[in-house]
C-alpha cells in the first residue's frame, strides 16, 4: 500500500516538472526574449499590431505577444507586472499611470479621430451637427424612443472619451446609463460596432477601426459627426517602470518603442490601410509634432494628450534622452 | 441577413474543409496546440484524480461524503470564475507570480487540469462504487493484497474510468474561459480554437471562425464516438 502511494506521487511529480519543461522547452527561444505587449483593442482589431509585428520581427530577435484588452484593462495589467509595455489612447489615465510610477519613458506615437457613428437613416438628426449638439439631439430621440446608443462600457480608451463628451455636453452619466436606450455592450470596439449594427443605434468609435469594419463589409453605420477638434485620438506607449517590476523586459520594451518612432514604424503606421481602405486607418504623430508639419493638428494634440507641454514630463522619463531631442 | 446564415455555414464548412485538407499552417498550429494543451490537462488530472477517486470509491473514511459533495459541486464550475482566480494566483503580483507562468501554455494546462478535476474524480469515483463489492472481497479471500484487491476494481470499473477521461478531455479543449484569462490568446503562443473563434467573430473572419468551430466538433465527436466503437468491440 505504502509502496504504491510512493509511486503515485513520484509519478504526479514527474507529471509536472515534465509538463513544465516540455512547455518551457516548446515555447523554445521565445521566453527568452519576449515582449509582452498590452494593447487598446482599436490597434489589434485593424490588424495594425500584426503587420508592424512582422516588419519588427524581422529586425530583432525580440518575441511579440500582444493581448489585445483595452486601455483600462491594459493599465491593470502592467500594474500588476504582466505586461511589459502598453499602447494606449486615455492621456488622464496615462497621466495617473506615470504619476503612480508605474509607467515611464511616453512616447506619442499616433493619432486619428474618434466618429460617432450611427444608421444611414439618421433618426437622432445628428448629421453635420458638432458632438455636443449630436449627444443632445440621441438623447431627446433616445428617450422619445426613436434612437439607441451602445456604449463601449469597458473603461478603454474610447469609453473614457465617451463619458467625457456626455460630461462635456452636460449630461450626467449616472442616470445616463440607467435609461433604456442606453446600452452597455461591455465589449471591445469591433464587437460594439456590430452590436450598434445590429441595434441600428449611434456609438462613438475611431474612425480607423469603423473605416476596416465598415469596407470589410461588416457594419453598415455611416459617419455622421467626424473631425472635430473635440473627437481627437491620440495614441501612446509606455515602459513599464523596471525599479518597481524587476522582472519585466525593459529593454525590448524601449527598442520596440524606437522602432514604433523611427521613420519606417511610422511609415507603416502612415502606409496601413492605405490599400484596402482608400486611406490611412492612423496618422503617424512623431514628425508631425517635431516639426510641427501641420500646426493646428498638432495644436490639438498639444492641447489635448501633453503634460506641462511635454508627451512626458522629464521627472518619468527613464535613460534613452534621445527619445525626447 | 437572415436568409445568408445557411449560406454562411455551407461556405464556413467547405472553407473549413479547404483548410484542413489544404494543411493551413495557422489551423494546424492551432489545432494542434489545443489537442496538446487539453491532453496535457487531462493526463495531469488523470494522475492526480484517479488516485483520489480510488480512494473516494473504495474506501470509507470520515469526511468522504463531504469530499464527495465537494467534487460534486465543482463539477460545474465557471470557467471564467476559475480563470480569475488562476490569473490572480498567476499574476506577477500574486503568491506564484515568480514562476512567470502566465500568458503560457504551462498556465493553461494547469488551469485545466484543475478545472477538469471535479468531472476526472467523481465520474471515477462512481464507477467503481458501481462496482459489485464482492469482486474486492473475492479478490482478498483469493489472496490479493489490499492494492491488488483495488485494481481489480479498478480494471472491473475501466468502462467508466475510459468515459470520464474523455469527458475531462471534451470539457476542457471545449472551455474558453480559463484559457483566455490565463493565456491571453496570444497568437503563435497562447491562442486555441476556443479563444481563436471568439477573436475571429468579433474581428468579423466568421468563415475562418466556422471552420475552427467545425474542428473543434469534430475532435470531440470523433473522441467520443471512437470510444464508444472499442468499448462495444471488448464488451
Amino acid at each position: 500500500m505504502r509502496k504504491t502511494y510512493l509511486v503515485w506521487v513520484a509519478l504526479l511529480v514527474l507529471a509536472v516538472i515534465g509538463s513544465v519543461a516540455g512547455t518551457m522547452y516548446y515555447l523554445g527561444a521565445s521566453t527568452k526574449n519576449r515582449l509582452l505587449i498590452s494593447t487598446t483593442t482599436s490597434l489589434y482589431d485593424t490588424g495594425l499590431l500584426d503587420t508592424i509585428e512582422t516588419e519588427f520581427e524581422t529586425k530583432y530577435s525580440i518575441d511579440l505577444n500582444f493581448i489585445s484588452v483595452g486601455t483600462g484593462i491594459a493599465i491593470q495589467h502592467a500594474q500588476r507586472g504582466d505586461a511589459d509595455l502598453i499602447l494606449v489612447h486615455s492621456p488622464t489615465d496615462e497621466l495617473k499611470f506615470l504619476t503612480e510610477g508605474t509607467g515611464v519613458n511616453r512616447k506619442i506615437i499616433a493619432y486619428n479621430f474618434f466618429a460617432i457613428v450611427g444608421p444611414e437613416t439618421d433618426p437622432a438628426q445628428i448629421r453635420g451637427t458638432t458632438p455636443f449638439q449630436a449627444l443632445s439631439k440621441i438623447v431627446e430621440s433616445g428617450r422619445n424612443g426613436t434612437t439607441k446608443w451602445v456604449s463601449r462600457g469597458d473603461n478603454s480608451g474610447t469609453h473614457v472619451k465617451e463619458k467625457s463628451l456626455w460630461r462635456a455636453a452636460g449630461f450626467n452619466l449616472t442616470t445616463l446609463t440607467k435609461e433604456s436606450w442606453y446600452i452597455n455592450a461591455g465589449s471591445g470596439i469591433g464587437e460594439t460596432l456590430k452590436k450598434a449594427n445590429y441595434f441600428s443605434a449611434y456609438t462613438l468609435a475611431d474612425v480607423g477601426t469603423y473605416l476596416k469594419y465598415y469596407k470589410d463589409g461588416l457594419i453598415s453605420l455611416k459617419v455622421l459627426v467626424e473631425q472635430e477638434k473635440d473627437l481627437l485620438n491620440v495614441y501612446s506607449a509606455i515602459a513599464v517602470n523596471q525599479t518597481l517590476h524587476p522582472t519585466v523586459n525593459f529593454d525590448g520594451a524601449m527598442a520596440f518603442v524606437r522602432f514604433l518612432i523611427s521613420d519606417e514604424g511610422q511609415q507603416i503606421i502612415e502606409q496601413y490601410g492605405k490599400a484596402d481602405y482608400g486611406q490611412s486607418l492612423f496618422y503617424p504623430a512623431v514628425r508631425l509634432l517635431k516639426e510641427n508639419t501641420e500646426p493646428t493638428i498638432a495644436q490639438w494634440i498639444k492641447e489635448y494628450a501633453f503634460f506641462n507641454d511635454t508627451e512626458c514630463p522629464p521627472e518619468y522619463r527613464k535613460g534613452y534622452p534621445e527619445l525626447y531631442n | 441577413m437572415h436568409s445568408t446564415l445557411g449560406n454562411e455555414i455551407i461556405d464556413g464548412l467547405i472553407k473549413a474543409l479547404q483548410l484542413i485538407l489544404s494543411g493551413d499552417p495557422t489551423v494546424m498550429e492551432i489545432t494542434g496546440r489545443s489537442i496538446l494543451v487539453s491532453s496535457s490537462a487531462t493526463m495531469l488530472s488523470v494522475l492526480w484524480g484517479l488516485p483520489a477517486a480510488t480512494i473516494l470509491g473504495l474506501k470509507r473514511f470520515r469526511g468522504r461524503f463531504l469530499l464527495k459533495g465537494f467534487f460534486n459541486a465543482m463539477l460545474g464550475i465557471p470557467t471564467v470564475a476559475l480563470g480569475l482566480v488562476l490569473y490572480l494566483f498567476f499574476s506577477k503580483a500574486g503568491p506564484i507570480g515568480f514562476l512567470h507562468l502566465l500568458y503560457s501554455p504551462s498556465a493553461m494546462i494547469i488551469g485545466q487540469a484543475i478545472l477538469i478535476t471535479p468531472i476526472t474524480v467523481s465520474f471515477i469515483a462512481s464507477a467503481i462504487e458501481s462496482v459489485d463489492p464482492e469482486i474486492k472481497d473475492l479478490a482478498k479471500t483469493l489472496g490479493a493484497s489490499e492494492t491488488e484487491a483495488s485494481i481489480a476494481v479498478l480494471k472491473e470499473s475501466m468502462n467508466g474510468v475510459v468515459l470520464a477521461i474523455t469527458a475531462s478531455f471534451n470539457r476542457a479543449i471545449a472551455e474558453l474561459g480559463v484559457v483566455l484569462m490565463v493565456g491571453g490568446n496570444i497568437a503563435g503562443l497562447t491562442s486555441v480554437l476556443t479563444t481563436t473563434i471568439a477573436l475571429e467573430t468579433t474581428k468579423g473572419n466568421i468563415e475562418l471562425s466556422i471552420a475552427l468551430a467545425i474542428i473543434l466538433l469534430l475532435i470531440v465527436s470523433v473522441l467520443s464516438i471512437s470510444i464508444n466503437l472499442i468499448q462495444r468491440r471488448k464488451t
